[in-house]
């Protein structure tokens, strides 16, 4: 635990990406083979399945702090992190445990299968033999939530470091289903092969939004324009007779999508497509919320499948006839892609996504306008010759969103922000007038700078009129421009909408709360 | 005279009937006593200062030309009705809770408090009475600090490791108290100390009666950094990350406050570490000086009173809230946007 707790201290004391990754290299270049397996899955998001429900956690912190649960609780806003404020609420510690991460790790596994009162036990003893920093790393190894300022991409580099191997090919290796149970540092990153995993995805490409003139990007000529989907990034594999589909939050989505199952009768094997998840009912696409209600569930009732079906709308081919062709430039791919869907029958759950033919970028300006009436985003730009790259890399792919909904609200309750953010309050509930009444209708809690945050603490601090537990309900004073990328009917909410995406544009200090919008004008945008 | 009222609060600060005299005022007034030099607590405008002998100096050095006279630690002084004495609260050099006694019946105002003795200042001495008015800045159970040597130790390796990579050490702390404390602490020997014009200023103030601080070299325009490369630079937060501390390159920040102990806290402001170090009470601290006052009447005042007082409740005190305004310039400072 000592050497993993060191590097966490050492990513978490700076703010510098190079001795964050020359930390990493170090742990990569001297711990054990089991400890980088498993640094490496954490770092990637590979996290054992929660030993111990949190409130069970805080009872038993509380418990040997001997102090009553509420002011944990009550401790725990102005912290910010559970982990963190177990860790620091514990009688002092003095000690400190040399045993190896993954020795830590099988501990936090074996945790799970047994009774609670031997869990209790076993956690209570645990804290008892770590200093506090340690503390706070178990805890996150307990609750599965490992954040701490390290992207995958990062860890990737280090390791490329650390092993002198190319980092795109540690990227892909790195892609798919395994656990440190399930493989070895060995197999995973010196000596794998592609048959090792007929499921893993390629690293998703992705794209820069468009700020200033699209003219700036060059000549049209060098351009490829389609729409940009508001679904599901996703690839689609068929390998080996089976079927795979993954997010680019690298989740393996096959089983929550049984539809696209039948691609397997209409696709030849060797393939690998990226492309958008759409629900998408008599030729269009349906709004994001039908797709929201697919995503929480890992089985489908029939109903949902009658009216919220789902297809594959099909953009880039990554892989073909089991050769990897992402260095063939965008153009030639896109061919391949195009013969091989376009004849397919209406049933099949493949679609492509069209491309949008245009001449110059003032013709292409016009057309996105209409982007929102195809239930789109906006467009895609890519390079007609560019290759299929890891990440996001300048120059190559772009998103030209069109320009968002807005709406004047009032800020009615605030609420502290985590993390980073804990002691700030920044995020708030906003309403509109209905009339003389306000209807809350979102919460937003991004969009401003650090130091707008701060002036809205002090605000808030002073014009609290009600408390709720961590939520304040403040006077309706203050006017914010709310943006956001789509508006659909909403039963489930109180004010009778449901926004997409929303953030705070602008504080309008030149608008008094009397001169919000009201709750007609918000309808009125759902056109 | 009511048992009940040695004192009372009022919008102008803590007041005592029976000697027609206030403790920390926030509004001017005739009589003053003054718990400590710190700005929120000793303010300008008051007719008459009555404060330790420590605490003029710098009281001085901050206020000009006051009226003031000092009462030595633990000698009583009797101002109208009531007896009045001064006994060392640890928080910074000169600090002192407020002994109040009229009638047999004793109250303390313990101003700001540090338990833990830091080995500078005069260290705190636990006071038997009726009623206490304690600060409760860091007043939830998370705040538990670490024991000063290890704290030191940390900053100590920090300023070494950056001396050996040839870079400076640029230290924030108050200018008035934790500027000094560090200064005492740290070790010397691992290359030159410099400091702040208002950091020096506090410094030839405390020399002056006697406050022992190893050398220091004040930053002036025409000092050149490149003759003290690896030196370590003590500030306030304010001339840290301003035009000031350009000429110091390369350069790793810091910051010492008790906020540091919060990881959210010490990511949120732009310095590069965070060492946890307070001049108040953490949690236990607080617990353990109002067990050993002895009281049944406790009032909280300056942090998170709502929950402390709930707590101190369900411990079996008589306890209240006290609204003051007493700017928790910890706080503050571990807030203030770079
Ligand atoms: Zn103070
Ligand atoms: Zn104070």
């Amino acid at each position: 635990m000592q050497q993993f707790t060191d590097l966490f201290r050492q990513i978490d004391s700076t703010t510098s990406t190079n001795a964050k990754v020359a930390a990493l290299a170090t742990f990569f270049g001297t711990a054990s083979d089991e400890d980088k397996l498993w640094c490496i899955a954490l770092f990637s998001g590979r996290r054992p399945k929660r030993a111990v429900t949190s409130a069970r956690l805080r009872e038993w912190a509380a418990e040997a702090a001997g102090v009553p649960l509420w002011l944990l609780e009550e401790a725990y806003p102005v912290v910010g992190d559970l982990s963190e404020t177990i860790a620091l609420i514990l009688p002092p510690s003095d000690r400190q445990d040399a045993q190896p991460l993954s020795a830590w790790m099988t501990f936090v596994l074996m945790l799970a299968d047994m009774p609670e009162e031997e869990r209790k036990a076993q956690i209570l003893s645990a804290w008892g033999d770590l200093d506090d920093t340690q503390r706070f790393v178990f805890n996150k190894l307990l609750t599965g939530g490992f954040r701490v300022g390290v992207s995958q991409r990062l860890m990737t580099r280090a390791l490329a470091q650390a092993t002198d191997l190319d980092e795109a090919g540690i990227a892909h290796r790195l892609m798919g289903k395994w656990t440190p149970q399930t493989t070895s540092f060995n197999n995973l990153i010196l000596a794998p092969s592609i048959q090792d995993d007929l499921s893993r995805p390629y690293p998703f490409q992705l794209a820069h939004g468009i700020e200033g003139d699209v003219a700036d990007i060059g000549p049209p000529t060098d351009w490829s324009a389609e729409w940009k989907w508001d679904g599901i990034r996703g690839q689609m594999i068929l390998r080996g007779g089976e079927m795979h589909i993954w997010s680019r939050g690298e989740e393996l989505m096959t089983d929550r999508f049984p539809e696209l199952r039948k691609a397997l009768d209409f696709l030849p094997q060797g393939i690998v497509m990226d492309g958008e998840i759409l629900a998408y009912k008599d030729g269009t696409p349906l709004p994001f919320n039908d797709l929201q209600k697919r995503i929480g569930r890992k089985t489908v009732p029939s109903s949902l499948l009658k009216s919220a079906p789902v297809v594959m709308q099909a953009y880039d081919l990554l892989e073909y006839d089991g050769q990897d062709i992402r260095e063939r430039p965008f153009a030639a791919r896109r061919a391949l892609l195009d013969r091989m869907i376009q004849d397919l029958p209406p049933d099949a759950p493949v679609i492509l996504s069209p491309q949008v033919t245009f001449s110059d970028w003032a013709e292409l300006a016009a057309l996105r306008e209409t982007s929102r009436d195809r239930m789109a985003e906006g467009l895609m730009l890519k390079r007609k010759d560019g290759p299929y790259l890891a990440g996001r890399k300048r120059g190559e792919w772009w998103k030209w969103k069109i320009d968002p909904l807005t709406i004047d609200a009032v800020m009615i309750y605030a609420q502290s922000g985590h993390g980073r953010r804990a002691n700030l309050f920044t995020d708030f509930t906003f309403a509109v007038w209905n009339g003389n009444e306000l209807v809350p209708f979102t919460k937003a809690y991004s969009g401003l700078t650090d130091a707008e945050f701060n002036k809205i603490t002090r605000w808030v601090r002073a014009n609290t009129q009600e408390r709720f537990g961590p939520v304040r309900r403040v006077t309706p004073e203050l006017v914010f421009e709310i943006a956001f990328e789509g508006i659909a009917e909403s039963k489930r909410h109180k004010s009778g909408v449901a926004l997409r995406f929303p953030r705070m544009l602008r504080w309008r200090h030149d608008k008094p709360a009397q001169e919000a919008n009201t709750l007609t004008d918000l309808k009125a945008l759902m056109g | 005279m009511s048992r009940s009222s040695v004192l009372t609060f009022t919008n102008k600060g803590i007041y005592c009937p029976a000697g027609d005299f206030y403790l920390d005022p926030w509004r001017p007034v005739d009589r003053a006593v003054i718990s400590h030099a710190h700005s929120d607590h000793a303010r300008f405008g008051h007719r008459h200062y009555l404060a330790t002998p420590q605490s003029a100096p710098v009281m001085r050095h901050r206020l000009g030309d006051i009226a003031l006279d000092t009462l030595p630690y633990g000698e009583t002084c009797q101002i109208g009705y009531a007896k009045v004495s001064l006994h060392p609260a640890g928080h910074v050099p000169g600090s002192a809770q407020i002994r109040v006694e009229v009638d047999g019946e004793v109250w303390v105002f313990s101003g700001d408090y540090k338990p833990e003795p830091d080995g500078f200042c005069e260290a705190f001495e636990p006071q038997r009475c009726h009623a206490f008015i304690s600060e409760c800045t860091f007043g939830l159970p998370v705040f538990n600090w670490q024991p000063q040597q290890m704290v030191m130790d940390e900053i100590n390796s920090w300023w070494a490791a950056n001396r050996d990579e040839g870079r400076f050490s640029l230290l924030a702390a108050y200018s008035f108290g934790k500027a000094q404390r560090l200064l005492a602490q740290v070790d010397p020997s691992i290359g030159p100390i410099l400091t702040h014009g208002a950091v020096e200023a506090t410094n030839a103030a405390l020399r002056q009666i006697g406050y022992h601080l190893p050398n220091t070299v004040q930053v002036t325009a025409d000092l050149d950094p490149n003759a003290y490369k690896g030196a370590l630079v003590i500030a306030p937060p304010s001339a840290i990350g301003a035009a000031w501390a350009k000429r110091f390159k390369p350069a790793q920040t810091a910051m010492a406050s008790g906020w540091m102990r919060l990881r959210g806290i010490r990511r949120r402001r732009s310095m590069d570490r965070g060492f946890a170090l307070s001049d108040h009470a953490d949690w236990q601290g607080l617990n353990d000086s109002i067990r050993a006052t002895g009281a049944e009447r406790i009032f909280v005042t300056h942090g998170y009173t709502e929950v402390f007082s709930r707590w101190l409740t369900e411990q079996g005190y008589d306890a209240s809230i006290v609204a003051t305004e007493y700017s928790d310039d910890s706080l503050e400072q571990a807030e203030v946007a770079e």
